[in-house]
């Protein structure tokens, strides 16, 4: 042991001299003549040194880069000289030459600094190694380069980048240099005309870069003059309280600009008047009569006269001071003529985006059509076929979507849960259905508003027993994984993955129910019921029979439909409630009868609230109170919906 | 009473037209005279400030409840949009006692300020006040009245007419009849209730306004005593509603609304103008339901846009069915036991019903006993309590069509006997 440690002091000094290392050659010079900016390591100072190194030309130079940046550059305190260092162990450094990198040897670290450049000199030792970066011949090294550009490019990098364009191998590299020296072009480049010309190269693009590019350029400032201003760079007139330019805005920029007196705000000019109290009065005016805004002012401007308080603009003075200046707004971001062309691609660029949104806009409608539509097709045969109105057709989706929980609970895998509950929510909600045809409706089918009340009577009920056995707090109903996520098409439009399922839900139940009605022996009874329950009877129809079915079927898919709405919306109590009276609109809007009508009806209520929603994307409350108004104005111009139903059936 | 003044020669006086009015004003008289003489504010204080509050709402809810009666069991139109209605008059009447009892302490307030407040800085505190829970402090424009009870209480009759009269001839003119006009009218009533529930609606959102119970000017006056005005008053305008729906439905134009009910088309056919007549019904029940909203809020002391949902409308219907459509007593008595019940029910004040193991509390049973039990009357009893009054009475609807299959006599019946 001992052995060993003398050993390793013999060998470290031996091995000492970093003064073996060569002094004179030119990088180290070029360092030296630097040295004290580089020792001092202040990110204001540092720039002409990195900007020297950058500049020499010396092969080594970005190596020396490279560790500096990398914290791997230390200083001989005696002799002032760089090397670049190895921690091998907490006293030792493995030194090397920084002019062609070959190892010097071990010394302890005794007389030798790190140089730890913090996180600003570092990036900027970064930005000056992009351009020997650009032209490595790692591919990887390139590609990280042009990231760093595009994340904080300098003026410098669009000359280096042009330097290495043409020596590109890599064409997807060579792609995105070319797109990049574009964007540095618009940002940077020389003259109007070569700004403009790579603006214009890019139209019909609508990359988010491209817009972070040209957005800067379009800045502006609001400024006042006496007369009106001419030339290209104003933007556009202004008048002191329109929307773009508030009164009181208008008036703090003269102020800022010292071309008008301060105004006060009116709990100020209290607080100075309350401040200035005395005897009673204000400045000779007495307290009590202070009782209005004009006696304000007019106590304010006499203690002003004393000098007391600084004098301030009235209302009226504003006012005038207003009127004799024009207000405009002026590009300072660029040259007039960029700022117009910029203004001009992200017209066209803001045009293509829109197109993109309302691509989007139309996918949300669709999903939201087809969730109104699944809610509303069970509705579409118990109301549309039979006219029952069954006011706890809510009740029988919420009575679905509990259904779907409870499977949920009991089998732990979430896709065989969902495929298992499908079919059981069908079976209850058509158990129970049923059951409600048997008990209640059919007592009452030529008693239309009866039915609509004794059907409420039972949706409260089932509501209030639902939430006696659940409980008042949302209950999960958890997709599975494979229905997580989104269909992306672009940075705009995207759909999840539960919509689509959704829609595609709704267009197997819209084929279900076609097939049932035209295709079956089923479909046919229940059309002829409909149409004519005595002469179905005399058919040897059981109409009892008929209804019964018809109404199960309606309520079996209302089932269904709950299990797909309470995937993507909470399962509570009341959310029939929030489906009822868009699912009787879906219905009565497209036409009373007519499952098309119905698929219309949804595609018109959901479109509807998405656009209305649109203009106001803040407020669902608004579009949901403006779509109703629609509605009922949509009524009054098409009384029997979309699609009409003529000849005998109108009138039953 | 009004009698004298509408009997003409060849017809009988309005009593003996509609011999009700007078037991019902009867009664009326005696339990106002009763709850007086019970009530904290006049005597023994037998009867709580609290419930004397209960019984003046319960007196606006049988109001609200005779337009309902009006409009959908002597017309046929099963509105759910009243409780909307009742509840505009409401915001209307609460607008201005939110308004003037917030200057009233901003006044105050600004009082000990060293300088006499100026009209601005009044209207900002007001502003302030009301608006600061929504994070606004300015008037929106629908309170540019709110400063005058004058025109407030002339919005409580303006508000509910006009919108019922745009609506009910929007939705008359284009045939909208039956369940389409009950589920058009409820669509209404969720629209003004969604467009309430924002912040911006300009009357605050969900917070609605409160502090109704406080009258301006009157802090000194105890709460027991301004129970019992207000309970006079609510009886007061039901005595009045009661007459003024019984003139309306006993002479030719109740004829002509019953008939619009039992078959509109008939009607029609004979020369009458049924939009007219069912414009005026509608128009005439939304300012009686204004007016109640108007007397109930400052009882209850709280509006919010939940009140207006179209559930509170389905309730009405309900109170009247069960309390028998068709006759305003009936309307009277379903709504009057059926609120009272609920009241009690969801109170927690009713015992618990121990059914062997099952130990069922009415908090959470009561709306399912109240949904089946309404289930039930619609099924077996669509006379509603009131239909016992006919087995009292030996009273018999005259049978001129087969069976009787309800109070909808006439031609409705007629095709249901056939069908």
């Amino acid at each position: 042991m001992f052995r060993a440690a003398v050993l390793s002091v013999l060998l470290v000094c031996a091995a000492l001299p970093g003064r073996a290392q060569t002094a004179d050659a030119p990088i180290q010079r070029l360092l030296q003549e630097n040295a004290e900016a580089i020792l001092k390591s202040s990110r204001k100072t540092i720039g002409p040194a990195i900007d020297a190194l950058a500049a020499s030309g010396l092969p080594a130079a970005q190596s020396v880069l490279d560790r500096w940046q990398s914290k791997q550059m230390w200083v001989d305190e005696t002799s002032g000289l760089f090397v670049f260092a190895e921690e091998i162990d907490r006293d030792t450094l493995k030194i090397f030459d920084i002019a062609d990198g070959s190892e010097i040897g071990d010394v302890a670290d005794d007389g030798y600094r790190q140089l730890k450049p913090n996180s600003g000199i570092r990036a900027m030792i970064g930005a000056a190694l992009v351009q020997f970066q650009l032209n490595d011949p790692n591919p990887r090294t390139r590609l990280r380069a042009l990231n760093a550009i595009e994340r904080d490019a300098e003026e410098s990098h669009l000359a280096a980048l042009r330097a290495t364009i043409e020596r590109e191998a890599d064409p997807g590299l060579r792609a995105r240099k070319e797109r990049l020296e574009r964007l540095l072009t618009i940002r940077f480049g020389e003259s109007d005309a070569e700004r403009i010309a790579a603006i214009e190269s890019f139209s019909g693009d609508f990359g988010s870069d491209l817009r972070a590019t040209l957005n800067p350029l379009l800045q502006t400032s609001i400024e006042a003059a006496e007369t009106e201003p001419e030339g290209d760079e104003v933007k556009r007139l202004l008048k002191p309280g329109s929307e773009a330019l508030p009164r009181e805005a208008a008036y703090q920029i003269l102020v800022d600009g010292g071309l008008a007196k301060p105004r006060i705000s009116r709990g100020d000019k209290r607080n100075a008047l309350i401040a200035n109290i005395e005897d009673g009065a204000v400045a000779g005016i007495r307290v009590a009569t202070l009782d209005s805004e004009d006696a304000r002012d007019r106590a304010y401007a006499a203690l002003a006269e004393t000098g007391v308080v600084q004098p301030v603009a009235t209302e009226a003075q504003v006012d005038e001071t207003l009127d004799r200046f024009v207000f405009h707004e002026r590009y300072v971001g660029a040259p007039a003529a960029v700022a117009l062309a910029a203004q001009d691609a992200l017209d066209a660029i803001e045009f293509r985006v829109g197109m993109m949104q309302s691509a989007d806009l139309l996918l949300d409608a669709i999903s939201l059509a087809s969730i109104y539509f699944l809610a509303a097709i069970g509705l579409a045969i118990t109301f549309g076929v039979m006219r029952v109105i069954n006011m706890a057709h809510g009740e029988f989706i919420m009575m679905g979507a509990y259904t779907g929980y409870v499977v949920q609970q009991l089998i732990p895998s979430y896709t065989v849960s969902i495929l298992v509950a499908l079919p059981i929510a069908f079976a209850v909600t058509f158990a129970a259905g049923v059951a409600m045809e048997r008990l209640v409706i059919r007592w009452l089918y030529h008693r239309p508003l009866e039915t609509l009340l004794a059907t409420f009577g039972i949706s409260v009920a089932l509501q209030q027993l639902a939430k006696n056995i659940f409980g008042t707090q949302a209950r999960p109903l958890t997709a599975p994984d494979w229905l997580d996520g989104s269909l992306v098409f672009n940075d705009v439009v995207a759909i999840s993955y539960i919509r689509i399922a959704i829609f595609v839900l709704a267009m197997i139940f819209l084929g279900l129910f076609l097939f049932v009605m035209n295709r079956t022996r089923l479909g046919l009874e229940v059309r002829a019921v409909t149409q004519n329950p005595r002469m179905a009877g005399s058919m040897g129809i059981n109409p009892d029979r008929i209804n019964m079915l018809t109404f199960g079927f309606g309520s079996g898919i209302a089932g269904i439909a709950g299990v797909a709405i309470g995937l993507y919306a909470k399962v509570t109590s009341e959310m029939g409630q929030d489906y009822i009276v868009q699912s009787f609109m879906t219905v009565v809007v497209g036409g009373v009868g007519n499952i098309f009508g119905a698929l219309l009806g949804a595609s018109l209520v959901g479109s509807l609230q998405k656009g209305i929603e649109w203009f106001n994307p803040s407020n669902t409350l608004a579009a949901q109170t403006y779509m109703i108004l629609f509605i009922i104005l949509f009524i009054q111009f098409r009384p029997r919906g979309i699609i009409a139903l003529k000849g005998r059936a109108v009138e039953t | 009473m009004a009698d004298t003044a509408f009997a003409a020669p060849p017809r009988r006086p309005l009593v003996l037209r509609q011999p009700s009015i007078l037991v019902f004003l009867a009664c009326l008289a005696l339990f106002t005279l009763a709850v007086t003489l019970l009530a904290d504010g006049s005597g023994t204080g037998a009867i709580s400030t609290s419930f004397v509050k209960t019984l003046g709402k319960t007196l606006c809810l049988c109001l609200v409840a005779l337009a309902m009666d009006l409009v959908w069991g002597y017309c046929g139109i099963l509105s759910l949009g009243h409780m909307a209605f009742f509840g505009i008059g409401g915001y209307a009447v609460g607008m201005w006692l939110m308004y003037a009892r917030t200057r009233l302490i901003v006044v105050e307030s600004l009082a000990n300020a060293p300088l006499p407040p100026t009209p601005e800085e009044i209207s900002d505190g007001i502003a302030t006040q009301i608006f600061g829970v929504v994070g606004a402090s300015e008037f929106p424009p629908v309170w540019i009245f709110a400063h005058s009870l004058t025109l407030q209480l002339l919005a409580v009759v303006l508000v509910p007419g006009l919108l019922a009269l745009v609506f009910g001839w929007l939705a008359f003119r284009s045939r909208v009849t039956g369940v389409y006009l009950s589920i058009l009218t409820q669509a209404m009533t969720l629209a003004l209730s969604l467009y309430l529930f924002q912040n911006d609606s300009g009357l605050r959102g969900n917070n609605g306004l409160s502090g109704l119970q406080n009258l301006p000017g009157l802090g000194e006056v105890p709460q027991s005593a301004i129970s019992l005005w207000f309970f006079w008053a609510s009886a007061f305008a039901l005595g009045l509603g009661y007459v003024l729906c019984a003139w309306v439905v006993s002479g030719k134009f109740g004829s002509v609304i019953r008939g619009i009910r039992d078959d509109e088309a008939r009607v029609r056919f004979l020369g009458y103008s049924v939009e007219a007549f069912k414009l005026f019904v509608f128009t005439l029940t939304a300012i009686i339901a204004g007016i109640a909203g108007a007397l109930y809020y400052p009882q209850a002391g709280i509006i919010n846009p939940a009140e207006i949902a179209p559930i509170a409308s389905i309730y009405l219907a309900v109170w009247v069915a069960i309390g028998g459509r068709g006759r305003l007593y009936g309307a009277v008595i379903g709504a009057a036991l059926v609120s009272l019940l609920s009241t009690w029910f969801t109170g927690g004040q009713a015992p618990d019903l121990v059914l062997g193991p099952v130990r069922i509390q009415w908090v959470d049973w009561w709306t399912i006993l109240l949904g089946l039990s309404f289930v039930g009357v619609t099924l077996f009893a669509p006379k509603g309590i009131g239909g016992l009054v006919d087995l009292v009475t030996e009273r018999r609807s005259p049978s001129r069509h087969g069976a009787d299959l309800g109070p909808d006599h006439g031609s409705l019946r007629e095709r249901e006997a056939q069908e």
